[in-house]
């Protein structure tokens, strides 16, 4: 290698790929290996004093770390010492970030796998008491008039909120200032006062509670969500676009419906996700309006309605072993119920792209 | 202004107060066939961009506007079909007139009138959300236009962009899947789809190769047989190329305005003001 090769035909060397800006093998075993001697010495630390539990251990490797970190690196230069020891920190903060949402995430999936069987998918309440085995009734009626309620409100929330986009990016009106005041004040609404409004006008005045109401007063609660994402998702178009299409003939309605919309697709199909995932557990605002029920109804205007969170709360409340049992596995159902309505949004909302 | 009356073009009588009454039939007997621009500023707030500036555009012929940066050549051609009123600061004095109708009058339809001044870009912008094809068809569809055969659009703009050979067997590919220069390309064909009665280009040509700016500046030349092209341009041997007239701007640190307008070959061989004649031969902007 350190001779020049006079005629490279000579010694047909293939050059090999390379990634020389990559950690080498030798550099990541010694990050691997210092980490876990780390952790032994913690463990061997919290086994012999008087600390305890998983907090004292995360504590006591934490320390162990830094003090580890710094001893390595004394060798080093006062800059390379100072990335390790920051690299150390960040890392630890982004651990800890981490940490509620792997613990919440995990808790749902072990405490509702329990009672996730067949029956809870297909099976409604009419006939089973929440005290029953996990093995008779289910909550297929609560995911039927949760699907519903939110569908509908997605149905009444995304044209208003994209429009209301348009109105604050495309033809940033005389008003735009009183339309983002408005859509910034009601995402501060309370969920509960939400409810409260939809149960005064809507319940009080059909004189009965409803899924539609329910779906009203998610839809209240979803609107702000979907149409300051659409305004931020549409702010991002380039200028050029718009003078492109400008420049061709084009109106500001066709510009905004043709070009505009279609290039942010993506970012409205996000809107709507974000703008379901908001209300799809709201509890509160569902006791004032939709109630719960036990069995099927299809009927958005045919009285209560059960649904996912408001079961969850019911059986809650129960507070016995097999109820509490069906609760969480109604709000791993939820959460599996966001994730599905993601992927299908994804599918859709992506292909224009692909 | 008298500078440009080379070739067979006559100067419309000036009188703001006659255009602005006299009917169409009348006008288009006197006026210009193309466009034409009587003492026109600009302004962005308070500043002063580009000051007094007249100067013709007539049916087919292909003018250069040259000029160091910051002179106000592409103010000056955004002022051409009203895209200079997007930018909300911005204020003008002055009268734009296409075949003798001012398209500042109050009850004409700015969107009409950019459908007829075609406009190119100097960054290429093609939709992200079409594909090649509908890309090129865009302007048809965003105007409502009417067409009978759209392959045969798609495949004579294309052509005459000098992109079709490359582009013919993935017309469904994404605008932004092309290269810088085969996007620019795409924008031109863009704009030759809506046939245009004059078409702006604002360096249409700086993100090309010369190759594809050789094409481009047949299809330039091949576009004057019919309408009229304004072409900004740094590239002083393109001016020469493709240019019949060219307009020299220049700034001393105040607003823009023309120093002088002629024959491409005057102004490059023997041209009246020295600042020209120092520009053009490379020795300052």
């Amino acid at each position: 290698m350190s001779t020049v090769v006079s005629n490279p035909q000579s010694q047909p060397v293939a050059p090999q790929p390379t990634t020389p800006w990559k950690p080498t093998r030798k550099t990541q075993f010694t990050g691997a290996f210092s980490i876990a001697v780390v952790a032994i010495a913690s463990f061997a630390i919290v086994l012999l004093t008087g600390l305890a539990g998983i907090d004292g251990f995360g504590l006591t490797f934490l320390v162990v770390f830094f003090g580890a970190t710094f001893v390595r690196t004394k060798r080093l230069n006062p800059k390379a010492r100072k990335d390790a020891m920051v690299g150390v920190a960040i890392c630890a903060a982004s651990v800890l970030a981490f940490f509620p949402w792997m613990s919440i995430f995990v808790s749902v999936v072990v405490k509702g796998a329990k009672g996730l069987q067949p029956n809870f998918l297909i099976e409604n309440m009419q006939l089973t008491t929440p005290d029953d085995e996990l093995n008779m009734g289910g909550a297929a009626h609560a995911i039927i008039g949760s699907l519903m309620m939110v569908l509908i409100a997605a149905a009444i929330t995304l044209p208003l909120g994209i429009l209301s986009g348009v109105y604050l990016t495309e033809i940033r009106g005389r008003l735009t200032f009183l339309v983002r005041f408005v859509v910034q004040s009601m995402s501060g609404v309370p969920s509960i006062v939400a409810g409260l409004f939809i149960y005064t006008t809507f319940v009080n005045y059909t004189n009965s509670f409803s899924g539609m109401a329910g779906s009203l007063a998610l839809a209240v609660l979803m609107l702000p969500t979907v149409a300051r994402t659409a305004e931020e998702v549409m702010k991002l178009v380039p200028d050029d676009l718009r003078s492109a299409s400008y420049a061709l003939g084009a109106r500001q309605w066709r510009t905004s419906l043709m070009v505009i919309l279609p290039t942010v697709r993506s970012g409205l199909t996000t809107a709507g996700i974000l703008g379901i995932a908001r209300v799809i557990g709201e509890t509160a605002p569902l006791l004032l309006t939709s109630l719960s029920n036990n069995s099927y109804v299809f009927n958005p205007i045919g009285g209560p309605i059960g649904s996912l969170p408001t079961y969850v709360f019911g059986l809650l409340q129960i507070g016995t072993e097999n109820s509490i049992n069906r609760a969480w596995t109604g709000s791993l159902v939820l959460m599996l119920l966001v994730l599905v309505l993601f992927l299908i949004a994804r599918y859709f909302g992506g292909k224009a792209n692909r | 202004m008298e500078t440009l009356k080379q070739g067979a073009i006559k100067v419309v009588q000036d009188s703001q107060t006659s255009v602005a009454t006299v009917s169409a039939s009348q006008t288009t007997a006197t006026a210009v066939r193309g466009l034409e621009t009587k003492n026109v500023h600009a302004w962005f707030g308070k500043h002063h961009v580009l000051s007094d500036v007249s100067l013709q555009f007539p049916e087919r012929t292909v003018t250069g506007l040259i000029g160091p940066s910051g002179c106000g050549k592409s103010t000056f051609i955004r002022l051409l079909n009203r895209m200079h009123e997007f930018i909300p600061s911005a204020a003008m004095a002055g009268q734009v007139l296409q075949d003798g109708q001012d398209i500042y009058a109050p009850d004409v339809d700015a969107a009409a009138i950019r459908l007829k001044i075609g406009m190119v870009f100097q960054k290429p912008n093609p939709f992200p959300a079409m594909n090649i094809r509908e890309n090129v068809l865009s302007g048809i569809k965003l105007a409502h236009l009417k067409v009978a055969d759209h392959d045969a659009i798609v495949e004579s703009c294309l052509t005459r962009a000098g992109l079709w050979k490359e582009v013919k067997d993935r017309l469904t590919a994404t605008g932004g899947s092309l290269s810088g220069g085969q996007q620019q390309r795409l924008c031109i064909a863009r704009s030759l789809a809506v046939e245009p009665n004059v078409l702006l280009m604002d360096e249409p040509c700086s993100a090309l190769d010369p190759g594809s700016t050789l094409r481009i500046e047949e299809t330039i030349k091949e576009l004057a047989e019919k309408i009229a092209v304004v072409i900004v341009t740094h590239n002083m041997q393109q001016a020469a190329r493709v240019s019949d007239f060219c307009a020299f701007f220049l700034t001393d640190g105040g607003p823009g305005y023309l120093v002088e307008a002629d024959a491409t070959k005057k102004l490059f061989t023997n041209p009246r003001d020295t600042r020209t004649a120092d520009y053009v031969q490379g020795k300052f902007g």
